[in-house]
């Protein structure tokens, strides 16, 4: 058994003779009895290291892991540099707390306020905070951001992640805000001219937030819904994929309030849902809106340039129930992680990422259309698309994952949305095609 | 510590001043002190309405956050944003540094002169 | 120390892909991006260069003593990190069928198993990402029950003066009113006071025991029952349940519903800020509420099912598996004697901490304390001018992380230490002495202390400005 308890029987015993007492249980005897427990718990014994490992390597072997991956869905498997990972695993970095005290955390403090930046510079706002739990949460708290006393109804497309909607409605409820859903037309887009008329009526909207590319991989239309947004006095919000921002033109550029997003792509490993990483950056009017925390530049009493946690006054811990977020800890490793990431890519290795994952994806779906499925993705797409075909979406899965192969994920009995990154061969692709290609073939028979 | 004599003083150290019907309100020189540096204020809009005593907007030093009550009930007329570029001016000139302008429509009945004022800071110590 | 920015140079890069396989796609103009974003063009051995450099002037568990009171930095030990790259977890994608991650159920059930013997309480979520992020949850969990009774009344949380400011945040992003009841003379909650503020508008209560002053409250039974029998529910913020774990359970002390931090109590690495994990442990009544998806057993398969009135979901997916995975790795370590030892030591650290320095510094609160406690610089300020703010900042100069200060409001000048079980005795007479050397230059020579630390990267820095003008991020463009 392993309990990392470096004092000796001994050395507590001194311990205990300094307080005062006889035994470490003594120091509990002011706890009423009926809440002591008499019994040990009903756990196991402790185990070695060796005995814990071996156990959980059996946990891992139960887990299918998938040579290709087709799935994305907002959680996506890319390449992640050997450099990415060395770097987050220094114990400076990884076993460190929030940086309170920025003389002994100037490296931490430094590390996020890189991150800002470079949040800043992808998704072409002002201002980032150190981040949120995940995508679908930052996408919370982006549109309650965007509430006061005067506009109240939080507008979301349908075209959204249908899981980033499920946490924002959670919010919603919580707070008792209105969450009004915009249509999607039958391209999988979102419906603009429904939107126009939904904010038409609407003096209390607060925002609108649409995904580009969407849930569907679907490439829509920004740049009208922004002017239909900001004529009814509500703020824009995006949600994006931060890989697609290489080449995508970023929220900044189409006049946006705030952008929003799942960060995972930058990095880290699919890990089972989590850690992920939630970035949320706004334009400067809604500096002090923002939740979480936030690192500034100043200087120290030498003039010497220094980082430290900022615009805490907006903060849970000191303005308690008039927060507006109650968010303390954050994601600050995985942000950590997204920037060593994208320092290792660069804008062009970045902009590498996309254009491989847009061009494997679009090689996919030919294939795919090949073999006998129908691209029903309904326009221009990312790394994402959605296909229907007669043989269910559940058969295809299987009969994928007999050859090791993840496929796209089965939306309903017959259509499924494929993902492709840069990690994708061309091989794979034939791969899958062969597949579908003899069960439609099976099927007409 | 400095408190003009035309000015009116609420207990919870805003000063208030009609001008032509209309309130000006601020942050007394002993809130200022007590506040220290004073990093941002967060103000009502044109137009808002309050009550005597309401809370109308909140000052943030470093590490606190205090609410400003309303040493009178009204309208808001105008708003000094100038303050939210310079929250630096409530601490050097605090007399100068109105937050905002009021149309009155409820007065406070507890209000001091500087006088009064200054001996309840004292009694308050 | 220079930005990744102010490093390399024009076409400084790595190449990590292969050239494309397939054929370019040319997006529609009107979609591309114009301007390319200013990322930092660098080479790996300058990207290894600069962060080696950072984490050089970054302070971790591994570098010393931690005592951040209410924070429970204990050790983090290296075979969680080592379960937690298991490519069997980390390369499984959230969304595969059941059938293909009966790893990742087993490893929520197994975990679930032990925090509900833990916490003496029936049913768990992993879903929220942190600490607050449970209190949220937790709470729904509160609103959704009493509104599922069509009890619409109840608009009121109560949270003692003591409380972590998370508390009342969360209760305000529930739509809640906050009911700040005043500590008794040791940080509990009075009870009278507490007959007084609950009704029919009381929706719950949010307390930690032992309290943020590190003292168990002796009327825990007493106070669930009180809000009980207004008909509220009873909430446990369970960031000092490394105090009593495998002592005491707060299924057992009347609470209804309650979060726990991985990120605390069971050893997971803060890094830096995060990732946590907050997974929320409640009672049988309140399972259906849950959120996201729980595992099922049956007949030897996981499945994942959904719950009849859940309140939805508060992260996209299960939750931070890769967290949950390092705590499952932690309690099977520690196992049945472990858990309780461990609270043991972290109480009786506290205790050996609070005795050293009692005779330098106001400790406000006599007799023995749970795994932290609160001292305060009231006197040496008085005295010296030397205040709690300074003290920490001259523990920076002894290679120590200094307490956490100012916290919590209901004590002047407060100085919270928490050891943790994993400090040595040595390491604590080694900091107790410092603190005393500290006391003592205080009345010698308090300036030396007002601008401390002196051997620290950076001196103290300018904070007024840093909040008046805030200067959030760097400006890649050049002027032009």
């Amino acid at each position: 058994m392993g309990d990392f308890i470096v004092n000796t029987a001994r050395e507590q015993k001194e311990m205990c003779q300094a307080i005062g007492v006889e035994t470490p249980s003594d120091l509990f005897n002011g706890l009423p009895e009926d809440v002591r427990l008499t019994a040990p718990l009903n756990i196991p014994e402790g185990k070695s290291e060796a005995e814990v490992l071996s156990l959980i390597e059996d946990m891992a072997d139960q887990n299918k892991v998938f040579r290709t991956c087709f799935r994305g869905a907002g959680a996506y498997r890319h390449y992640i540099p050997a450099i990415v990972k060395n770097v987050t695993a220094k114990d400076e970095f990884k076993t460190a707390y929030t940086p309170y005290q920025p003389e002994m955390s100037q490296g931490i403090l430094q590390s996020i306020f890189e991150y800002q930046t470079m949040i800043c510079e992808m998704t072409g706002m002002d201002v980032s905070n150190a981040s949120l739990y995940d995508g679908a949460s930052a996408a919370a708290e982006a549109v309650m951001m965007c509430r006061d006393r005067k506009r109240k109804t939080i507008y979301v497309s349908e075209t959204v992640n249908p899981r980033m909607r499920e946490v924002i409605m959670t919010y919603a409820t919580a707070a008792g805000a209105k969450v009004e859903t915009v249509p999607a037309c039958s391209d999988n887009t979102t419906d603009l001219e429904k939107l126009e008329s939904l904010l038409a009526e609407d003096k209390e909207a607060a925002c609108f937030l649409l995904q580009e590319p969407n849930y569907f991989g679907r490439l829509e239309e920004p740049q009208i819904a922004e002017k239909i947004v900001h004529e009814a006095g509500a703020k824009f919000i995006m949600a994006c994929d931060p890989i697609s921002l290489a080449v995508l033109k970023s929220p900044g550029e189409y006049g946006a309030d705030a952008a929003v997003g799942e960060g995972q792509p930058l990095g880290l490993p699919l890990g089972a849902g989590g850690p992920y990483l939630g970035f949320l950056a706004a334009k400067q009017d809604m500096m002090r809106k923002l939740p979480g925390r936030i690192v500034g530049e100043t200087t120290d009493h030498d003039g010497n340039r220094a980082y430290v946690l900022t615009l805490q006054a907006r903060e849970q811990h000191i303005r308690r129930e008039k927060a507006s977020s109650n968010v303390c800890s954050n994601e600050a490793l995985c942000a950590l992680t997204a920037s060593v990431y994208m320092a290792a890519m660069g804008a062009d290795g970045m902009a590498q990422v996309a254009q491989m994952s847009a061009s494997a994806a679009h090689a996919l779906r030919d294939a795919l259309v090949e073999a006998g499925m129908e691209d029903v993705t309904g326009g221009e797409f990312f790394n994402e698309f959605i296909t229907a075909s007669k043989v269910p979406a559940e058969k295809i899965e299987q009969a994928c994952m007999e050859k090791g192969i993840l496929s796209g994920l089965p939306l309903d009995e017959n259509r499924m949305l494929w993902c492709a990154t840069e990690v994708n061969t061309p091989e794979e692709v034939a791969k899958v095609a062969a597949i579908v290609k003899e069960l439609a073939e099976g099927g007409a028979q | 510590m400095n408190f003009p004599k035309e000015l009116k003083y609420s207990k919870t150290h805003e000063w208030l001043k009609m001008e032509d019907g209309v309130a000006v309100i601020g942050l007394t020189d002993f809130a200022q002190d007590e506040l220290g540096d004073i990093v941002f204020i967060n103000l009502p809009e044109e137009g808002d309405e309050f009550g005597v005593d309401d809370v109308f907007a909140d000052v943030e030093s470093v590490k606190a956050v205090s609410d400003i009550n309303s040493p009178a009930g009204g309208s808001i007329t105008a708003v000094n944003e100038e303050l939210l570029d310079a929250p630096e001016k409530i601490n050097e000139a605090p007399y100068e540094a109105w937050l905002v302008k009021m149309e009155v429509s409820e007065e406070a009945d507890d209000l001091m002169s500087a006088e009064e004022y200054e001996a309840f800071i004292e009694s308050e110590k | 120390m220079k930005l990744i920015f102010e490093r390399g140079g024009e076409g400084h890069r790595s190449d990590f892909l292969p050239k494309n396989a397939f054929p370019e796609v040319q997006f529609e103009e009107r979609f591309q991006r114009t301007e390319k974003p200013a990322l930092p063009e660098v080479n790996e051995v300058e990207i290894a260069q600069h962060y080696t450099q950072l984490a050089k002037q970054a302070f971790g568990v591994s570098n010393g003593m931690y005592p951040l009171g209410s924070c429970t930095m204990k050790y983090n030990p290296k075979v969680n990190e080592e379960a937690a790259s298991l490519k069997g977890f980390t390369e499984i994608h959230p969304l595969q069928p059941a059938e293909t991650m009966q790893g990742v159920a087993a490893m929520y059930a197994t975990l679930e198993k032990y925090l509900l013997e833990i916490t003496g309480m029936d049913h768990v979520t992993f879903q929220p990402a942190a600490g607050a992020h449970g209190e949220f949850t937790g709470l729904q969990l509160i609103q959704a029950y009493h509104r599922a009774r069509g009890d619409e009344k109840r608009t009121k949380i109560i949270v003692p003066d003591s409380a972590h400011g998370t508390n009342p945040a969360s209760a305000a992003m529930c739509g809640y009113q906050v009911v700040n009841v005043p500590s008794n003379e040791k940080g509990g909650i009075d009870l009278a006071l507490l007959k007084e503020a609950v009704g029919e508008d009381t929706a719950g209560l949010m307390l930690t025991n032992p309290n943020t002053l590190g003292i168990f409250d002796e009327n825990i039974e007493e106070i669930t029952s009180i809000v009980h029998e207004a008909g509220g529910l009873c909430y446990y913020d369970g960031a000092n349940l490394n105090a009593v774990m495998g002592i005491a359970r707060p299924g057992d002390m009347g609470f209804d519903v309650m979060h726990m931090n991985l990120h605390k109590t069971f050893s997971t690495p803060h890094g830096g800020g995060g990732p946590g994990s907050g997974p929320v442990a409640c009672k049988e009544f309140l399972q259906e509420f849950l959120p996201g998806r729980q595992v099922v057993c049956e007949e030897g398969k996981f499945r994942f099912a959904r719950q009849p009135k859940t309140i939805g979901s508060v992260t996209a997916f299960d939750g931070n598996a890769l967290v949950v995975l390092r705590a499952l790795a932690y309690v099977l370590t520690l196992g049945r004697e472990g858990i309780p030892q461990a609270a043991e030591n972290a109480v009786l650290n506290a205790n050996y901490m609070r005795v050293g320095l009692k005779d330098v510094m106001d400790v406000p609160y006599e007799g023995p304390c749970m795994h932290e406690f609160v001292a305060s610089a009231k006197t040496i300020k008085k005295e010296t001018g030397v205040a709690a703010l300074d003290i920490a900042k001259g523990m920076i100069d002894c290679e120590m992380h200094p307490p956490t200060i100012y916290f919590p409001l209901i004590v002047d000048e407060a100085m919270m230490f928490e050891p943790t079980e994993t400090e040595s005795k040595e390491s604590i007479d080694r900091a107790v002495e410092a603190i005393k050397g500290i006391c003592a230059k205080a009345y010698k020579d308090p300036e030396e202390l007002h601008h401390a630390p002196h051997h620290a990267p950076i001196g103290r820095p300018d904070e007024v400005t840093a909040a008046r003008h805030p200067v959030v991020r760097y400006e890649v463009k050049e002027e032009e």
